[in-house]
């Protein structure tokens, strides 16, 4: 009899995956954004085994502003670097710093969210006015005069970027928790004595992931360009290392004449951007339950 | 002459991802000028339904009338077009839904809300006309005129209530289709709207359609009953036929036999067993098969006819086919 | 043998708001016996779910003493009133949102013995689980189903079946048929009343379905705007109730029967006002038929005929 039990459960979880994933792939954009960022996520991945780190920094005087060829697919910049090569390991920094920066922005959001929205009274107050002057000044902004005050470096911009998308993250937490607090499985989990921690870690936090994850996602895209962003200010990533917008800064004197310097890492900052806000309406289609008919 | 409101056989379907929903089954229901239906039945019975498609406002893309006709004054409903429509709705029939709570604007006051019916519907009538009008309507269903300048939130649960019900009657439908008008307010308040409407009832002369799941109020209010179980109507007849219980259908027997009575003592009550009919699935036979306890073999294998059991009594159940109760013997 | 299993004194819960004080609970007084069932009837606003939940603690009282087994509740601390807190439970009248929708059946069950008990290991908690199920009519097959795969009357089930986890000895039901079908409430009151007679349970049933009061509770307290109006037993109520407005009340019950069809109605005027600030009369009074000037005074309860008893002078001489 266990056994027919757990052969059931798996039925069941995976149908509950099933309708989800049916959801999703009703939304053709969002298909089409997923296969975009699977492409992207591969082909970054598995870089080193069909384009080696050399061919990043190597300069050639000789290959200067080759136009894209079978060689070099995107052409050479004004070192005669391979442009295809940098791009393709920009992505990875690119990529890795959003995930970062957003992960730990999910983790702390999380964190202030539910304390704000659970415990109310003065922690709400204190956690979310604080949360609103971080808000108040614009992101771009505030990356700019953290990374100023702490100094140039990924781990430093990765620093600004948290903390100016935690207060995003922190809001979308509270207002879900808010409207979770008054259920009555959380008065019938408080009737037999579960602590705070618990009812926040079984009870509130298991329903308020499908929200916080589609944010996440919006918020991934815009991160990614504000990294580029802060990259093209020359306050980011700092050149010779590739990232998407280092890229487009180090070219931007030679984009009048060679003008796909520019528009080959536009193009990609462009289209990951925007897969990112497709899947993430995808996802807020497939995951939230007032969509269930 | 045809019969006033007449629905045949009318199938509607709900298409979602992952389901087909039968919610109406070939439901057939006939109201006379000036009577009061009460339709009775749980959950997903598909009382609401009848009432959206009579009214064409079933939700697009996902509803569909997909058998049967509807007749309202020799008017085909089904065939009417979106202006013809558009008339029918509040001047002809109207609608009052079952939470007073979310079926007001909240940013509009009271009076604007009573006043748009008319701007609609009577574009000819002059101002004062118009004002003339609101005042006589919220006099009608007990609220002083001078509250007309006040906000949705201003009005407590009942008051609401009574709100719904004058921009229902405002422009003087023929048909009102009243969806469960007192479930959500307490007995003293729903005996106080029950009055008021059969009050308005007896001056206005209108046909209604009265949805609820509650047999006591239906006996209150009502002139006669259709049972709805599984989406068609399976017991049709009088107050007094259908409440003397004498002969019923297993299933109205079953809902009589739940409900506590406050006459009597009981030790325990005798529930139907089983749960509500997964609309979703389409049995052959009897739709409450399942749950009953005369159900014989043939129940199973075919739907049974409407039986006459006397006066305007019917019952869909073989137990009645010559109008003689069979024993399972 | 002193069989009350719980009381409460003089409790009243007040919430501050900015218009006034609420009175949601003003002065209740009552006593609960092991295996009876006590009915709390009124109207929406009247108290009946905030007196329940203040007194299995879901509020702090802002007077007034709860005992349970003569203890005072109010008064305990953290870890004795955790110890205490398994004998009472609650069940809620949403069916959908008193179950978390990420939980499937046998964890919903299992959460709260995995909170008060947490020494049990898992074969002996599942073992529980499995006959908690049995016991409130669960079908093995939900074990791992979640509640959005179920219909309301089975939702109840697992909301019961929750509460009964930690053999509680009292359970606060508010509302729990109210929002279920008939034929399905039927099997709910009788599940409730089969259990009782099982374990001894003692119920509080807050609802405001006079019928359904009357056939399930031992003792019926009718409450308004916050006050009880009039406290008896099933059958002395049903026989001779006293106050208008439990008289009002049962008069504006639609009925099933025939012969009564058409009988004249008491109805009552106006709704219930919201017990901010209240004068210190009859609450009741704004509403009530018979009201004269003595109703201003505060009404006490007193004992209109053994064991009844009615707050309305009019009704006590």
């Amino acid at each position: 009899m266990k056994k027919q039990i757990t052969e059931k459960n798996t039925c069941k979880k995976s149908s509950q995956l099933k309708m989800i994933v049916k959801r999703f792939g009703k939304n053709r954009l969002s298909i089409i954004g997923m296969v975009i960022i699977l492409i992207l996520v591969a082909a970054i991945a598995l870089a080193p085994l069909y384009c080696s780190y050399d061919k990043v920094i190597q300069q050639s005087l000789s290959q200067r502003f080759l136009s894209p060829s079978a060689e070099h697919f995107f052409g050479t910049d004004q070192y005669g670097r391979d442009l295809f090569a940098r791009i393709v390991y920009g992505g990875r920094i690119s990529l890795f710093c959003g995930l970062v920066t957003i992960g730990i922005a999910f983790v702390a959001g999380m964190v202030l969210g539910c304390a704000a929205g659970f415990f109310g009274g003065m922690t709400d107050t204190i956690i979310m006015r604080f949360c609103d002057v971080l808000m108040a000044i614009p992101g771009l902004l505030l990356a700019m005069a953290i990374v100023s005050a702490l100094g140039q470096g990924i781990g430093n911009m990765l620093i600004a970027l948290s903390i100016s998308q935690i207060p995003r993250e922190a809001r979308t937490a509270r207002s879900c928790v808010m409207t979770l607090r008054n259920q009555e499985y959380i008065e019938a989990a408080k009737t037999c004595g579960t602590s705070r921690f618990r009812i926040i870690w079984r009870h509130i936090v298991p329903n308020i992931l499908g929200p916080m994850i589609i944010d996440v996602m919006m918020g991934l895209g815009s991160t990614i360009l504000r990294i580029a962003s802060l990259g093209f200010l020359g306050i980011g990533i700092a050149s010779p290392t590739p990232e998407w917008g280092t890229i487009i800064s180090e070219n931007q004197i030679n984009i009048r004449y060679y003008p796909y310097l520019g528009i080959i890492p536009g193009l990609f900052i462009m289209i990951t951007v925007l897969s990112f806000n497709f899947i993430g309406d995808g996802l807020r289609d497939a995951l939230d339950p007032k969509m269930k008919n | 002459m045809g019969k006033f409101l007449e629905v045949k056989d009318l199938h509607v379907q709900y298409k979602t991802d992952e389901s087909v929903v039968y919610a109406l089954n070939g439901l057939t229901l006939d109201v006379e000028k000036g009577e009061t239906v009460g339709l009775v039945g749980e959950t997903g019975a598909g009382k609401t339904t009848l009432a959206l498609s009579i009214l064409k406002l079933l939700p697009e893309d996902v509803g569909k009338i997909t058998k049967g006709s509807i007749y309202y004054n020799g008017t085909d409903v089904i065939a009417a077009g979106k202006n013809e429509m558009r008339r029918l709705r509040g001047e002809e029939i109207s609608m009052i839904f079952q939470d007073p709570m979310t079926s007001l604007n909240p940013v509009l006051t009271v009076g604007e809300q009573i006043r748009e019916v008319l701007v609609l519907h009577f574009p000819d009538m002059t101002k004062q006309e118009r004002e003339k009008r609101v005042d006589e309507i919220l006099t009608l269903v007990g609220i002083p005129p001078e509250r007309k300048s006040q906000y949705p939130h201003q009005f407590s649960g009942g008051m609401k209530q009574r709100v719904v019900i004058a921009i229902a009657l405002v422009a003087q439908p023929k048909l009102l289709l009243a969806d469960e008008p007192t479930t959500a307010l307490d007995v003293t308040i729903q005996a106080q709207i029950l009055q008021l409407m059969k009050d308005l009832k007896q001056k206005l002369n209108t046909s209604m359609i009265f949805i609820t799941h509650d047999l006591g109020v239906v006996m209150e209010f009502c002139d006669s009953v259709a049972v709805v179980y599984g989406g068609e109507v399976i017991e049709r007849g009088t107050i007094e036929e259908i409440y003397v219980r004498e002969k019923n259908h297993p299933y109205t027997e079953g809902l009589f036999n739940c409900i506590p009575d406050l006459g009597v003592d009981t030790h325990r009550l005798h529930p139907i067993e089983g749960e509500v009919l997964d609309p979703t699935l389409k049995p052959a036979g009897c739709k409450f098969a399942d749950r009953c306890r005369y159900c014989r073999d043939n129940c199973k294998k075919s739907n049974p006819d409407m039986y006459h059991i006397g006066g305007t009594h019917f019952i869909k159940c073989y137990r009645y086919t010559d109008g003689e109760v069979q024993t399972n013997e | 043998m002193n069989d009350i299993l719980l009381e409460t004194v003089n409790l009243k819960k007040h919430f501050p708001t900015n218009a006034g004080v609420v009175h949601a609970v003003d002065d209740v007084t009552l006593q609960i016996r092991r295996g009876e069932t006590l009915g709390v009837v009124g109207e929406s606003g009247c108290g009946k779910s905030t007196l329940g939940r203040t007194i299995i603690r879901l509020y702090e009282p802002t007077e007034g003493d709860v005992k349970f087994e003569g203890k005072s509740i109010p008064g305990l601390k953290g870890k004795e009133f955790k110890k205490l807190q398994p004998n009472m439970q609650m069940i809620f009248q949403d069916p959908y949102s008193s179950l978390n929708p990420r939980m499937s059946v046998s964890n919903i069950i299992a959460e709260p013995i995995k909170v008060c008990n947490p020494s049990m290991n898992k074969a002996q908690r599942m073992e529980k689980v499995e006959r908690t199920m049995e016991l409130c009519g669960i079908p093995p097959r939900l074990f791992n189903v979640y509640p959005h795969e179920m219909d309301g009357g089975r939702r109840q089930r697992v909301g019961l079946a929750r509460a009964l986890a930690l053999d509680p000895k009292f359970i606060v039901c508010d509302e729990p048929v109210s929002a279920l079908d008939v034929s399905i409430q039927a099997q709910i009151l009788n599940l409730l009343m089969d259990l009782q007679e099982r374990q001894q349970l003692s119920y509080m049933f807050i609802t405001h379905d006079l019928c359904v009061v009357r056939h399930i509770s031992h003792n019926i307290m009718v409450m308004y705007m916050g006050q009880v109006v009039e406290y008896a037993s099933r059958e002395e109520l049903f026989a001779h109730q006293i106050h208008p407005y439990t008289r009002a009340l049962l008069s504006a019950i639609p009925t099933t029967d025939l012969n009564r069809r058409n009988q004249e109605k008491l109805l009552l005027k106006g709704e219930v006002a919201n017990p901010i600030n209240p004068a210190p009369g009859c609450r009741f009074a704004p509403r009530c038929p018979y009201a004269s000037e003595k109703c201003r005074e505060p009404q006490r309860l007193t004992e209109a005929a053994p064991g009844h008893f009615v707050a309305c002078h009019a009704c006590v001489t």
